[in-house]
């Protein structure tokens, strides 16, 4: 072999390699954006546009470098090694801040894409030497396409499920550090005394290791096999663990690991949980909701005009604050809570309603179901006994009571506990897929009947169907049951006994 | 952390509670937190001792009808009878600068919590003075159209009530399930049946033999034999060994009395559980549900504030009484002021001694003259609460933290969380946090402890509690300490029956005593009892109408 020359075998595996990192650093930044910012097909066609500019842009720019190629090419590597290796976490971030999120989102696509511009231009320039232009051209490219392949098969049947966004983009970091080390190696002769390189090399392989053994802290790999889905973001807050995922359907809540909603389905939960208390208190002005603060329950309210004022009583200012913030959810419950009739206040509802004195038509009571004593107590009849105090004379509330079929006899201890604090109840269900069968209790300091009227444009709720949901199959029939109070916190303990049927 | 420290924790709390201690705190010896020995003026009490008090004169008179000493449960009582009736001429001593006795408590941004007592069983039988008292108290929602009062469900204690450390996990209930043996179950069920069975005893008189108060109990010898053998007996006399369930039974005894299996009377034992259960068992329906608790979060320092009302503008606090002499139709109490130290001298015509026995033996002239053969008879083991407030909640593995919670192997009685009943299930609480020096000798014991500093004391019951909660000592924001050098006599073998523990509750003219020891339980509704019988009886012999709420004249 001449002077000056190398083997290109091992080089061609670095294109390889090269081309594999820089389509998964594009597919990263497609899947986050399309989570946050939704609607993929427009999404994902911006980001592969706006990097395919910049990659353009990159092999523009490589005409420019000249001397000492080979230098520079460890350089570009080291650079999107540690661009492109932290360009997950660093979006993971910015989640956090809607407002932030555009402008790094579109500078790391363009800084990846320019990068990775930069490298095959580069490459062809440094084997120009040793191979023939005509099966240069050839073997670069087929390993450039190949690597594409080899990304768009593994990044969603391999990375995304095994690794999770944020620690493959960081893992593939580390493989265009292994580049840079190889280059180094590779074109030695070129490079001469690689110090300054190396140690650059060195440090932003560091950085990544770092990365990856801190990545649990973004997203926890353990909490993310929980999931069907891709954990878009988790957090967690004084009160709860909060993680949504998303998949191609739509996004999902869970608070503690429950499902809250499904943003697939929920209109039919939501619709459900709000508009049959309207037929019973038609005028309702004043309206308070309990829990439920995704602001979906109040977007279904704010559906009818007479009401005037909605207080949102939500233990817990994480959520709130995603349900304002969040462009997801802001788009799911339409910027219902930046409404100026809603008021949102983050204190434990059985403290508020204890408290206050006024008092509201309607009460919309949507806690996550009782599967601890701390919750439970949301469902006794003190609670009941309290909220009747806040109740106008005329008014009613409804209750998201757990599955009348999954937890049979919790649903009726719920029932059971409203009748014993003194109101007429009447007791419906209704089916979301994402939950199954879905149980409410519909009540009044006076007896009333099954409500009729409701508001025009509902997707799942009928005037024809509605009377339906009122009534229970032998399945999901009233069973006897005691009252939940504070002092026996039964329904924590039937909750428990029911479902724990259905685990594994 | 140094060596004296050590050793004075260890002595405390045991060697165990101490290595958890050292394996999580390294680093600074200072803790973090701040905190101070709070209450109980030891030196006001001390002057006591020396006699010096008689010999001053005094430096103003007073006079009232009716002078209560002592303001805890039992003084408060007399006052709260006497209100009602419309009798407002009684002033209260108190030795402390707030009233309230072992049914103190304290308050912080946090919450309240309490300094001693902490609940109250809801009485099984009718019992009118409590029934009054609670309902005044806001416990009483309503009542059955046979008048039985139906409880607030906010004040019974809420679910989850117990639970205990054992095997490194938390446990529901207090009896050491996890593991047991069909034959350790089995002899639970056997002590469960037993008491079941001491709950229905009835007498000739239709009397209970184990009843709150304790006075209404029968007397029949038959039963009140076994005040003459310690629980410890009992249970080796009955085949009751397995450690598991000696370990349930012993905890009940240091819990209620502060005393040890064999410093406890069998009668008192049973009582504790026999008294508590509503005693309709029958063959059919064997098992009864015990009386639910009621609980504050200031404990039973709810209860003072409620009897406070009528009482707050005739107490006297920050005095030391130390004479009282019986006159033929009057009683001459005298006291020092100790905030002027001025020593007051106050003719009544009736008085209350609602002190310790300990106490009232000193300040009795003629007791102190003669001292009866009952005074040896009434024995105080030393506590120590500790009130820890923490930043948030410890971390834990198990059934989730209940109302009282404790641990297995420890010479602590555990702790209660003050934000139990009204307070959400996470973020800052205070857990007040019990220790009894049971099964040692009183005296001893009680040196031991009040040469303890602050940072000794706090740091062994931050120590006991560190190994259910590992990160506790990083949470603790504040840790302060009451030490009750003679918390509560205690129901040794043959002190419950005993002839002179009864003498001792006999007036002297119109001295009457009042003191929950007098019954020889160390029981809320002992000494609210004792309090209202004292009053009632005045108010008869005043001529004063009232509607009586205890039965005069029954037992001592
Ligand atoms: C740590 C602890 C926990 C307890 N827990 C419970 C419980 O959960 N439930 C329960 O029912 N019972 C409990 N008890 C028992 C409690 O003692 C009784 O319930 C009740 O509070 C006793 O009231 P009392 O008035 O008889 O006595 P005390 O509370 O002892 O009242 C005596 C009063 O006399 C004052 N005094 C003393 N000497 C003098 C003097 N020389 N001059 C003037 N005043 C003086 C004292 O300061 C005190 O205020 C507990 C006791 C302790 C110590």
């Amino acid at each position: 072999m001449e002077e000056g020359r190398v083997r290109p075998g091992p080089v061609y595996l670095t294109v390889l390699v090269i081309a594999t990192c820089g389509l998964v650093y594009e597919l990263v930044a497609g899947t986050l954006a399309s989570y946050l910012l939704g609607d993929s097909v427009t999404q994902f066609s911006l980001v592969i546009g706006l990097y395919l500019t910049a990659m353009g842009l990159g092999s523009w720019l490589s005409k420019f470098l000249e001397r000492g190629l080979a230098r520079r090419f460890v350089d570009v590597e080291i650079a999107v090694a540690l661009v492109g290796g932290f360009s997950a976490p660093l979006l993971f971030l910015a989640f956090d801040s809607p407002r932030w999120f555009q402008p790094v989102f579109f500078s790391v696509v363009v800084a990846i894409g320019a990068l990775v511009g930069l490298e095959i231009p580069l490459m062809l320039r440094l084997l120009k030497r040793s191979v023939v232009f005509k099966d240069l051209v050839a073997q670069v490219l087929t390993f450039d396409y190949l690597g594409a392949l080899a990304a768009s098969v593994l990044f969603p049947l391999l990375f995304v499920p095994r690794l999770g966004l944020v620690r493959t983009s960081l893992v593939f970091g580390l493989l265009n550090a292994a580049v840079a080390f190889a280059t180094i190696r590779l074109f030695r002769r070129e490079i001469g005394p690689p110090g300054g390189l190396l140690a650059r090399a060195a440090v932003v392989t560091l950085l990544l290791l770092f990365g990856v053994a801190s990545a649990d802290r973004l997203t926890d790999l353990a909490e993310e096999g929980q999931y069907a889905d891709e954990v878009l973001l988790a957090r967690s807050s004084p009160y709860q663990r909060i993680v949504v995922t998303k998949n191609r359907a739509g996004f999902q809540l869970f608070l503690n690991g429950h499902l809250q909603f499904s943003s697939v389905d929920e209109y039919r939960y939501h619709e459900a949980l709000v508009h049959p208390a309207f037929g019973v208190v038609p005028g309702a002005r004043r309206v308070a909701v309990l829990g439920g603060g995704d602001g979906l329950a109040v977007r279904e309210i704010l559906k009818h005009p007479g009401v005037e004022s909605i207080t949102l009583v939500d233990l817990d200012p994480a959520v709130t604050r995603l349900a304002r913030e969040h462009p997801l959810f802001v788009a799911l419950n339409r910027g219902s809570l930046l409404s100026p009739k809603v008021k949102v206040v983050n204190v434990d509802a059985m403290k508020w309603l204890e408290e206050g004195t006024d008092r509201f038509d309607l009460f919309f009571v949507d806690f996550p179901d009782p599967s601890n004593f701390a919750v439970g107590k949301l469902y006794t009849s003190r609670f009941y006994a309290l909220l009747g105090r806040r109740l106008a004379p005329d008014g009613a509330f409804a209750v998201q009571s757990t599955s009348p079929l999954f937890a049979r006899r919790s649903f009726w201890i719920i029932e059971r506990t409203i009748r014993a604090a003194g109101f007429a109840t009447r007791a419906y269900h209704a089916t979301v897929p994402s939950f199954g069968e879905w149980g409410f209790v519909l009540a009044a300091a006076h007896p009333f009947g099954v409500p009729e009227a409701l508001p025009p444009g509902l997707r799942y709720l009928s005037t024809e169907t509605l009377a339906s949901l009122f009534a229970f199959g032998p399945d999901m029939q009233r069973t006897d049951q005691p009252v939940n109070r504070l002092d026996n916190q039964v329904l924590v303990r039937t909750y428990e006994d029911e479902f724990r049927r259905f685990e594994p | 952390m140094n060596p004296s420290r050590r050793d004075a924790i260890a002595a405390l709390v045991g060697w165990p509670a101490l290595a958890s201690l050292l394996s999580c705190r390294r680093g600074p010896e200072r803790p973090r937190y701040g905190g101070e020995i709070v209450g109980g003026d030891l030196l006001r009490g001390h002057k006591l001792r020396t006699g010096e008090l008689l010999a001053r004169p005094p430096v103003r008179r007073e006079r009232v009808g009716t002078a209560i000493l002592g303001a805890g449960i039992s003084g408060l009582s007399a006052a709260w009878t006497l209100a009602r009736a419309g009798d407002t001429d009684f002033r209260l001593y108190e030795l402390e600068d707030v009233p309230g006795g072992n049914a103190r408590s304290g308050r912080n941004a946090v919450s309240r919590y309490p300094w001693g007592a902490h609940y109250v069983p809801v009485p099984v039988d009718r019992n009118p003075a409590l029934e009054a008292l609670l309902e005044e108290a806001g416990a009483v929602e309503s009542r059955t159209p046979d008048g039985r009062p139906v409880w607030a469900e906010q004040v019974l204690c809420a679910d989850p009530e117990e639970r205990l450390f054992f095997r490194g996990l938390w446990w529901e209930g207090l009896y050491p399930r996890a593991g047991a043996s069909g034959r350790d179950l089995a002899e639970l069920a056997r002590l469960e049946r037993e008491m079941h069975r001491f709950a229905s005893l009835r007498d000739a008189r239709g009397r209970r033999a184990f009843a709150i108060p304790r006075r209404l109990s029968s007397d029949d010898a038959e039963w009140t034999a076994l005040d003459r053998i310690s629980m410890r007996e009992w249970l080796s006399r009955n085949g009751f060994t397995g450690s598991r369930l000696v370990w349930f039974v012993e905890y009940g005894c240091r819990d209620d009395f502060g005393s040890s299996l064999d410093d406890t009377s069998a009668w008192a034992g049973i009582h504790y559980f026999a008294s508590r259960l509503p005693g309709h068992a029958t063959a059919d329906e064997p098992f009864e549900e015990p009386a639910p608790f009621l609980t504050w979060p200031e404990g039973n320092g709810h209860l003072v504030d409620v009897l406070l009302r009528s009482a707050r503008e005739r107490i006297v606090t920050g005095t030391v009484v130390f004479d009282v002499v019986p006159r033929a139709d009057s009683v001459e109490v005298r006291y020092l002021d100790a905030p002027r130290d001025e020593v007051v001298s106050v003719e009544a015509r009736h008085a209350v001694v609602a002190l310790p026995h300990f106490v009232a033996a000193r300040v009795l002239a003629p007791w102190r003259k003669e001292p009866p053969p009952f005074v040896a008879e009434f024995q105080y083991a030393p506590w120590l609460v500790a009130n820890l407030t923490l930043a948030d909640r410890p971390r834990e593995r198990g059934f989730p933290m209940a109302w009282d919670n404790v641990l297995y192997d420890s010479r602590g009685l555990g702790y209660v969380v003050a934000t139990h009943q009204s307070g959400p299930s996470r973020g800052p609480t205070v857990l007040t946090y019990y220790l009894v020096f049971a099964g040692e000798e009183p005296r001893k014991a009680r040196e031991k402890l009040l040469s303890a500093t602050w940072d000794e004391l706090s740091g062994a019951a931050i120590a006991d509690l560190s190994r259910a909660h590992p990160d506790l000592p990083g949470l603790v924001t504040r840790a302060d300490v009451y030490l009750w050098g003679h918390a509560m006599a205690r129901p040794h073998p043959g002190f419950v029956w005993s002839p002179g523990r009864a003498a001792a509750q006999q007036p002297l003219g119109r001295v009457r005593f009042a003191h929950a020891d007098a019954s020889a339980f160390p029981l809320f509704e002992e000494a609210q009892d004792a309090g209202v019988r004292a009053a009632e009886s005045i108010l008869k012999e005043n001529g004063t109408p009232f509607l009586a709420l205890v039965a005069l004249g029954s037992g001592l």
